[in-house]
């Protein structure tokens, strides 16, 4: 994967696979740190889960034996002088369960890779999941790029997210943020 | 700024156009998005396919929807195209490029694009 976006993208799945409702994608930049968290209300890890979660031969799925996500996100943070932490609350533990990742990457480290289409990457998850309340916010330093599904569901009533219309509004509605504060 | 009024105005355009829909869509296009899709390529070719929709109008007879990880990791990205009383079409490597074939050929056309299936695929 060539674009931090990317890894944005496949972390944020498996928030989605964990069946969050609510799910949190915050970026913050300052010159030298990208800070990504994503943070979740779904089913939670185990300790156990917890545990292998950087070993490359663990996975919950039953599709194939290798589960990358979390290596793959480990490899690149830490390539850049950052690291991955991540909590997690199981559902048999407590009703508050949930998911926190936090990733930080140097940006100036000749190893970090670019952000890339960031907008993509939210499209793609509302077109996903359109009935997942997402809240995207990018800090920079000139400027924030935000968006809250919630704040569009209330518009819209009952028309679903995933409609290519609506898509093709919060990408335009995204990228004119984004343009803002280049 | 993307004003909301024009949110407003795509809402009503939209509220006609799903009223009148008979169904979901006879035609249903699904593309893998776990890690193995993503790290192939995915993204574009989900983006691509949701645009070929909306430009093209097909959105009252096809639903672009994503899936995970269905097994077959190194043909990523992998899109299945399910019709109504149709055998499943699986279209495996797949790019943005590609989609402008499916979407021409095989959505609009009704003829799969052999060439790009994992029955033309070397095993």
């Amino acid at each position: 994967m060539d674009e931090l976006s990317l890894y944005v993208l496949d972390i944020t799945m498996n928030s989605v696979r964990a069946g969050a409702d609510t799910i949190h994608v915050t970026l913050t930049e300052d010159d030298e740190t990208l800070c990504l968290n994503v943070r979740d209300n779904g089913c939670g890890m185990s300790r156990e889960q917890l545990q292998r979660l950087r070993d490359p031969f663990f996975t919950t799925r039953k599709t194939r034996k290798v589960g990358l996500g979390i290596p793959f996100l480990s490899m690149l943070a830490e390539m850049t002088g950052g690291s991955v932490h991540v909590s997690s609350v199981p559902q048999s533990e407590s009703e508050q369960h949930g998911t926190d990742v936090v990733a930080t990457f140097g940006k100036t480290h000749i190893d970090c890779i670019p952000l890339g289409d960031m907008v993509s990457t939210f499209t793609t998850l509302i077109q996903g999941s359109p009935d997942i309340h997402f809240i995207f916010t990018h800090k920079t330093l000139r400027g924030t790029v935000a968006l809250d599904t919630d704040e569009l569901h209330s518009i819209l009533g009952d028309l679903s997210l995933a409609e290519p219309e609506i898509l093709q509004w919060i990408d335009g509605h995204l990228r004119e943020q984004y343009e803002a504060i280049k | 700024m993307k004003s909301l009024e024009e949110l407003l105005a795509i809402k009503a355009k939209m509220q006609d156009k799903v009223a009148v829909r008979t169904s979901s869509g006879d035609i249903r296009v699904v593309v893998g998005m776990a890690t193995c899709g993503i790290a192939a390529g995915a993204r574009p070719v989900l983006n691509a396919f949701v645009e070929a929709v909306s430009k093209e109008e097909l959105g009252d007879r096809v639903t672009v929807t994503q899936t995970g990880c269905i097994g077959i990791c190194q043909y990523e990205p992998v899109v299945e195209v399910y019709e109504k009383d149709k055998e499943k079409v699986t279209y495996v490597n797949m790019t943005a490029e590609r989609v402008k074939d499916v979407v021409e050929k095989h959505i609009k056309g009704g003829k799969p694009v052999t060439e790009y299936t994992i029955g033309a695929a070397k095993l």
